[in-house]
């Protein structure tokens, strides 16, 4: 198992394409960062993307801001492309018939899959965070910043917050890398099954935009995506981290068996 | 009748349907341990599907099988690491180079000790021919060189059953013969060798036995001996005196063909006469004998006759 997962960690970080995506994401607070200290003006409280105001008082902050920024579609597409492209792509490739006679066992290669999409979403948020994070620091500086509640924070304080913003992220990302490796059990051609969970990603965000069908939103895996300000509360308020992980974790279980079945049943003629 | 257990590769009306279509129609595949078993057929008969029902790549609609004495593919997590395959084509992560791809397969393999990993890697390269390009990224190899490494991958450890679906495919005469030599020194050493190949005098020149798909059916099986001794030999005699050798021959009970100053004579069914008998005999009856043959249809003819002419694929 861990030869397997090393093997696999391995392969995805060799590879162009997972550093050019994990360069897009580190994009976005970099452009944002230089965008506001080139401009040179405070950003009036509320201005701009959320935080945005905050970051004059904490460069730390710069770190939410993107990470708010990337949440809708930059985020999804990286992780869409990795959980996507776990299955279909070795299918496309014609190496999952040698990985399956190595034996690699389909259920251990499943899981296996579903780490390194986990992996890759810890990479990409964390990118996100720590470029954010020292950009951030580098132009504007470290403060004391005040809490969405009023109290204030200190850096060491912010850090732990920003960290736990990164969490939240990740959790509400778990249903998309379901989504993706289900798809990627079912198709041998992975820019499809990468398509396939981008739609998902976003006909969820959108269908959560229509007010008609509020019956649907708690259902949606996009449901708790922005609640990630709750976690720079104080006290914080873990209502919607608990809630989002149970949302997600009920669709990691229904589209992980799905995708289990498949997996484990189907014949590989790629 | 062969006991099951001296097979390394059994199967029991093994089939396999693609909704419609029937792939792979009841066979009794049967591989002796230490044979190099030529396994052949036209394009499209059945014999990449039976491979891939063997290694447990795809569930078999019917039927038994049983790969070195274990039932697959109940048992593959046991059986596989000692069964070395390529299968329709060698695949690669064309980003990576060949070592490291060598190294991924051999990850993925549970069996597989970490730590002589390295060494394996290398020492399989090595038999291949491709230590040069170890580095290289397998985008930038050959079509030739990806078959090498393929069998690289097959080669990782020491595999008592190796099976691989058209070993040379894509190879210069010169990776070609390496490649037969690999095999040979592979069954010397005591593999089962299932080797599946359209090119028959490959097959004639390293395989012990033979096993014929057409249409996913097992239309014969047997030894190379056997096999061979199934098609019927004739004698061929040149003569500037046809008529009299025919007389002879039609004397010795065979039907005769003539063809200019060549007569084929031949037997249906029954084996020939002595070869020296016939000879004795048309001397005796004063036929100037030029030239003197026995001779049987290549396995070529054979396996044509077996799977039939033509380029259509079936169905």
């Amino acid at each position: 198992m861990t030869a397997l997962l090393t093997s696999e960690l391995r392969t995805l970080f060799r590879r162009r394409r997972t550093w050019a995506m994990l360069t897009v994401l580190a994009a976005a607070p970099v452009l944002l960062a230089v965008a506001l200290w080139l401009s040179g003006d405070e950003p009036a409280p509320g201005e701009g993307p959320p935080f945005f105001d905050r970051i004059t008082q904490s460069g730390l902050f710069v770190s939410v801001a993107a990470l708010a920024l990337s949440i809708p579609f930059f985020l999804p597409v990286t992780v869409a492309v990795v959980a996507g492209d776990s299955l279909a792509g070795e299918a496309s490739l014609g190496t999952l018939r040698y990985l399956l006679v190595a034996p690699a066992g389909r259920s251990r290669l499943l899981l296996v899959k579903a780490v390194a999409a986990l992996a890759f979403a810890v990479a990409g948020i964390g990118t996100i965070l720590v470029v954010g994070a020292g950009l951030g620091t580098v132009l504007f500086g470290v403060g004391p910043v005040p809490t969405l509640s009023g109290s204030t924070l200190g850096v060491a304080g912010s850090s732990g917050r920003i960290a736990l913003v990164g969490l939240y992220a990740l959790v509400s990302l778990l249903g998309l890398m379901a989504v993706g490796i289900l798809v990627s059990t079912l198709t041998d051609v992975p820019v499809g099954a990468m398509a396939a969970t981008v739609i998902a990603a976003i006909a969820s965000q959108i269908l959560g935009s229509i007010p008609q069908l509020d019956w649907l939103h708690p259902w949606l895996p996009t449901r708790y995506w922005f609640g990630f300000a709750d976690m720079l509360r104080d006290p914080i308020a873990w209502g919607q981290l608990q809630d989002s992980l149970v949302l997600q974790l009920g669709y990691v279980a229904v589209l992980g068996s799905l995708a289990w079945a498949r997996f484990t049943t189907k014949d590989v003629l790629s | 009748m062969i006991d099951p257990r001296d097979l390394a590769v059994a199967t029991a009306g093994l089939t396999k349907r693609f909704g419609e279509q029937v792939a792979v129609d009841g066979i009794d595949l049967a591989v002796p341990y230490g044979a190099v078993y030529g396994f052949l057929g036209p394009n499209g008969s059945g014999k990449t599907t039976t491979i891939r029902l063997l290694l447990g790549l795809a569930g078999a609609t019917a039927g038994e099988i049983a790969v070195l004495g274990e039932p697959m593919p109940d048992r593959g997590r046991e059986v596989l690491p000692r069964v070395g395959a390529l299968v329709e084509g060698p695949a690669f992560y064309p980003y990576l180079s060949g070592a490291a791809n060598l190294a991924r397969f051999d990850a993925a393999n549970p069996a597989s000790d970490p730590a002589t990993r390295r060494t394996r890697v290398v020492e399989s390269l090595d038999r291949v021919g491709l230590t040069a390009a170890a580095r290289k990224k397998t985008k930038a190899y050959s079509l030739g060189m990806k078959q090498r490494l393929g069998i690289a991958v097959a080669l990782l450890r020491p595999r008592e059953l190796l099976v691989l679906d058209e070993p040379t495919n894509g190879l210069d005469p010169q990776g070609t013969r390496e490649i037969r030599a690999l095999v040979r020194s592979l069954a010397a050493h005591g593999s089962t060798v299932l080797m599946s190949s359209h090119l028959l005098a490959e097959v004639e020149q390293i395989c012990t036995h033979v096993g014929v798909m057409s249409r996913g059916r097992l239309v014969e099986q047997g030894t190379l001996e056997e096999f061979r001794g199934r098609a019927e030999a004739q004698f061929v005699v040149r003569s500037p005196d046809p008529a009299e050798a025919v007389r002879v021959l039609v004397g010795l009970g065979l039907a005769t063909e003539t063809t200019g100053d060549v007569v084929a004579g031949s037997v249906d069914g029954r084996p020939l006469p002595p070869a020296e008998d016939v000879v004795a005999a048309l001397v005796a009856a004063g036929v100037r004998v030029r030239g003197f043959a026995v001779e049987r249809p290549s396995l070529e003819d054979r396996f044509v006759a077996l799977t039939g002419e033509g380029f259509e694929v079936p169905r």
